[in-house]
C-alpha cells in the first residue's frame, strides 16, 4: 500500500497520507512529513522517543502529532523514519518514535518544513483511512 | 472526522490532482479564472472589487489590487476565496484586501491586509502566520560595484561563512533562559546590547526593533526550546542574504535621503524571521484559539482562520506573545546584520565604519499590529473617525507617509522606506510609503513578487536546469545549502516584482524610489 501522496499548493506543500487503520494514517503522515525534510532511506533507526499528544478531535490530533515532531526536529534535530503508533483514540495519541538526529555528513535536507496548518484538514474513512493536510514551508 | 460525502473533498481542487492529469487541470485553470473575473467588479485599472455578496457571512467585501493579467494569474489558485473567507472574520473594517502579489497561503491569504476594531473585532494568529516577523533589513555600503566584482566569491563565501543557513542548521548563539525573556522583552536592543550592531541602527526598524507589549511569560517552554538554538540563523525555503547593486533610481532626492546615492552603490538585503520561535508560537496559539472560537460562538469557513476577541484573555495573550516573536525576530536581523558587518570587514580589511555599512530600514511583512486609523463611521453615514483597530499584514509592509509620528526622523520628509524583495535572479526594489495607502489601506502595500508556480512545479519544470550556472552567467554569485532549494527560488515560480510594484504605485499605495539587482545570493 502506498504510504502517501504529495499535494501541490502554490506557497506550500501538502500530502494525502494513506492507512489500513488510523495508526497506520498517522505513522504514514508522519512518514510523509519527514520525507519533505530528507531522504528517509538514510536515516537508521537508531533512538527512540516517546510521543504524547491529546486534542479535541481527529484532526487536530493529526496536526498536535506531526507538530510535534517537527518540535522535535527543530529542537534536537532529531529525524523520525520510524512510527509505532501504540495508542490512537479519544483524542489521544501515544507513539514511539525512531529515528536519530540530523548529520549533515550523511543526511542531504531538502525543505524547511515551518509548520502544520489546519487549511483544508482533513481525515476521512474511507479504504483505509486518509489524512489531508497542508504545511507551511 | 469527515463523513463519506465530506471525503470527495480529497480531490475536490483541481490542483490536488496528480500530475498525469496535467493537461485537464490546464482547462480547469482557465475555467478557474474565468470564473474568477465573472465573480469580481472592476472599480479602476488597479482595483477590482470582490462583492460581499459573493459568499454568506462577508462583513465586508474584498478589494484586490491588480490589473487585469495580474487578475489572471491571481485568479488561478485560491487565494480570492481566501480573501472572502478573512471578510468573514468578526469585527473586521473596510476591505479584505489583497495586495498586487497575493497568493494562496492556509488561511489568510499571503499578501493580504485585514483591519479590526480592537473594541469588538478578533485577533488571528493566522492573519500573522507562523514566521512571526518575517521581514526584511536593507544595509547601505559605501561601496560600489566596480570595487566589489573582484572579491564577490570571497565576499559571498565569507557572508555565507558568518550567517548560518540551511534546514536543521544551528546558530552561534548560545541562550540561557534568562537571557531569551531578554530577547523576547527587548528585540534588537538586545542585540546591540550585546554587542551586535550599533544603537543607531535601533531608530532605523521598523517599531525600533522592540515591539512594546511582548510578555514573555505568555510564551511556553517550546517556542523557546525551539527558537534557542536558532537565534541569528537565516533559516532556508525563501529567506535570504542577498549583495545588491542599485541599478536605477526614480526618485533621487528621496534614494538620497536613505543614503542611496546612485547607480553602482553595493547594498545588502536580509530576508528572515522569528525561526522556530515564532512558528512553535502560532501553533500554541491556534490551538488556544481553535478552543475559544466554541467559546465565543465564532464560526469560520477555514479553521485555519481560528481567532479570538482582541480584548478576550485568548486574543490579549496572543499579542503579548507575539510581540515576543516579532522581538527574537528583530534580534535576529540584528545579529545578521552585525556579522555581515564583520564579513566585509574581513574581505575589505576596512572597519564597517570606513566601509559605510549602515542600516537603511527593517520592515516587518508578518505581523499584526495595534495602530489608530480614520475610518467612515457606520452609524453617522459619511462621518469618519479615528478608530483603534488591529492591523494584520500578512505578506504585507507597512507603508506610511511623510510626516507619520511612528516612522524614524530621518525619513520625515519622505516618508517609510518599504523594502520589497523580489526573486533571486532578477531585481527588488525599494519604495516609500504614501497617504493614499493611509486612507485606503490602513498604510499598508506589497511585501514581495509572490510566487506563482508550487515548489513540484518549479521542480518539474526546471528539473536538470543549472540554476547556478545561470546566475554566475549573470554575473550573480551564489552559495546555497541545496540545489533543490535553489531551484524551488528560480525566477520561473514568481510573478515579476516590477509588474508588482507598478501596479501599486499605479494605485497610489507606494512609491518607487530604487531598483536593485543581486550581486551574491545566499540561500539555506
Amino acid at each position: 500500500m502506498k504510504k502517501y501522496r504529495p499535494i501541490e499548493h502554490t506557497a506550500d506543500i501538502g500530502l494525502v497520507a494513506y492507512g489500513r487503520d488510523l495508526g497506520e494514517c498517522f505513522s504514514n503522515a508522519a512518514w510523509g512529513l519527514f520525507s519533505c525534510i530528507t531522504d528517509l532511506r538514510r536515516v537508521r533507526p537508531e533512538e527512540v522517543r516517546e510521543v504524547r499528544v491529546e486534542a479535541g478531535d481527529t484532526e487536530a490530533l493529526l496536526v498536535d502529532w506531526l507538530n510535534e515532531l517537527l518540535f522535535l526536529f527543530d529542537s534536537e534535530g532529531f529525524l523520525g523514519r520510524r512510527f509505532d503508533v501504540v495508542e490512537i483514540g479519544d483524542g489521544r495519541l501515544r507513539a514511539r518514535v525512531w529515528g536519530e538526529r540530523l548529520d549533515p555528513e550523511r543526511h542531504r535536507t531538502r525543505i524547511a518544513v515551518k509548520a502544520t496548518t489546519y487549511h483544508q484538514l482533513q481525515v476521512v474513512q474511507r479504504d483505509g483511512w486518509r489524512a489531508r493536510v497542508i504545511f507551511d514551508v | 472526522m469527515g463523513t463519506e460525502e465530506q471525503s470527495t473533498l480529497v480531490t475536490q481542487s483541481c490542483l490536488y490532482r496528480p500530475v498525469a492529469v496535467l493537461k485537464g487541470v490546464v482547462v480547469m485553470l482557465k475555467e478557474a479564472v474565468e470564473e474568477w473575473m465573472g465573480a469580481v467588479r472592476k472599480i479602476d485599472d488597479y482595483r477590482w472589487e470582490l462583492p460581499q455578496n459573493y459568499k454568506e457571512g462577508m462583513n465586508v467585501p474584498g478589494l484586490v489590487f491588480a490589473d487585469e493579467e495580474m487578475m489572471r494569474v491571481i485568479g488561478r489558485d485560491q487565494s480570492l476565496e481566501q480573501v472572502a473567507n478573512v471578510a468573514t472574520l468578526p469585527g473586521i473594517v473596510g476591505r479584505s484586501m489583497a495586495m498586487p502579489d497575493i497568493h494562496w497561503g492556509y488561511g489568510f491569504p499571503i499578501g493580504g491586509v485585514a483591519a479590526t476594531r480592537v473594541n469588538d473585532g478578533v485577533v488571528s494568529p493566522g492573519g500573522v502566520g507562523f514566521d512571526i516577523n518575517c521581514g526584511v533589513r536593507l544595509l547601505r555600503t559605501e561601496l560600489t560595484e566596480v570595487e566589489v566584482r573582484p572579491k564577490l566569491q570571497e565576499l559571498v563565501a565569507a557572508l555565507y561563512t558568518a550567517v548560518p543557513s540551511g534546514v536543521g542548521v544551528g546558530g552561534k548563539l548560545r541562550l540561557d533562559a534568562k537571557e531569551i525573556d531578554k530577547v523576547l522583552l527587548n528585540g534588537a536592543l538586545w542585540a546591540v546590547e550585546r554587542g551586535y550592531g550599533l544603537h543607531e541602527d535601533l531608530e532605523l526598524l521598523e517599531s525600533q526593533g522592540r515591539l512594546p507589549g511582548a510578555d514573555p511569560t505568555k510564551v511556553g517552554s517550546k517556542p523557546r526550546q525551539r527558537g534557542a538554538p536558532q537565534l541569528g540563523t537565516l533559516g532556508a525555503g525563501n529567506h535570504f542574504l542577498e549583495v545588491q547593486v542599485v541599478e536605477d533610481v526614480y526618485q533621487p532626492e528621496t534614494a538620497q535621503a536613505m543614503g542611496i546615492h546612485g547607480y553602482g552603490q553595493v547594498l545588502v538585503m536580509i530576508h528572515t524571521g522569528s525561526r522556530g520561535l515564532g512558528h512553535q508560537v502560532c501553533e500554541d496559539y491556534l490551538k488556544v484559539m481553535d478552543g475559544a472560537i466554541k467559546r465565543y460562538g465564532i464560526h469560520l469557513p477555514d479553521r485555519q482562520l481560528a481567532c479570538a476577541p482582541v480584548s478576550s484573555p485568548e486574543g490579549q495573550d496572543y499579542l503579548a506573545a507575539m510581540a515576543c516573536g516579532a522581538n527574537f525576530a528583530w534580534a535576529n536581523r540584528q545579529c545578521i546584520t552585525h556579522w555581515v558587518r564583520e564579513a566585509f570587514t574581513q574581505v575589505f580589511q576596512k572597519s564597517p565604519h570606513e566601509l559605510g555599512i549602515r542600516t537603511v530600514y527593517d520592515v516587518a511583512h508578518n505581523i499584526a499590529k495595534i495602530e489608530e486609523h480614520v475610518v467612515p463611521s457606520p452609524s453617522s453615514g459619511q462621518v469618519s473617525k479615528r478608530v483603534k483597530l488591529c492591523v494584520h499584514r500578512k505578506g504585507a509592509t507597512r507603508a506610511y507617509p511623510a510626516g507619520h509620528p511612528e516612522i524614524p526622523a530621518a525619513y520625515q520628509g519622505i516618508g517609510q522606506p518599504v523594502l520589497i524583495p523580489g526573486d533571486m535572479g532578477r531585481y527588488s526594489f525599494i519604495a516609500v510609503g504614501t497617504e493614499q495607502a493611509m486612507a485606503e489601506t490602513f498604510g499598508s502595500t506589497c511585501h514581495g513578487a509572490g510566487r506563482m508556480q508550487s515548489r513540484a512545479a518549479a521542480m518539474r519544470s526546471l528539473k536538470g536546469t543549472d540554476i547556478r550556472g545561470r546566475l554566475e552567467a549573470r554575473g550573480i554569485a551564489v552559495q546555497a545549502g541545496s540545489y533543490r532549494g535553489l531551484l524551488e527560488e528560480a525566477s520561473e515560480a514568481y510573478k515579476d516584482v516590477a509588474h508588482v510594484v507598478d501596479i501599486t504605485e499605479k494605485a497610489g499605495i507606494s512609491l518607487k524610489v530604487v531598483k536593485v539587482r543581486p550581486l551574491g545570493v545566499i540561500k539555506g
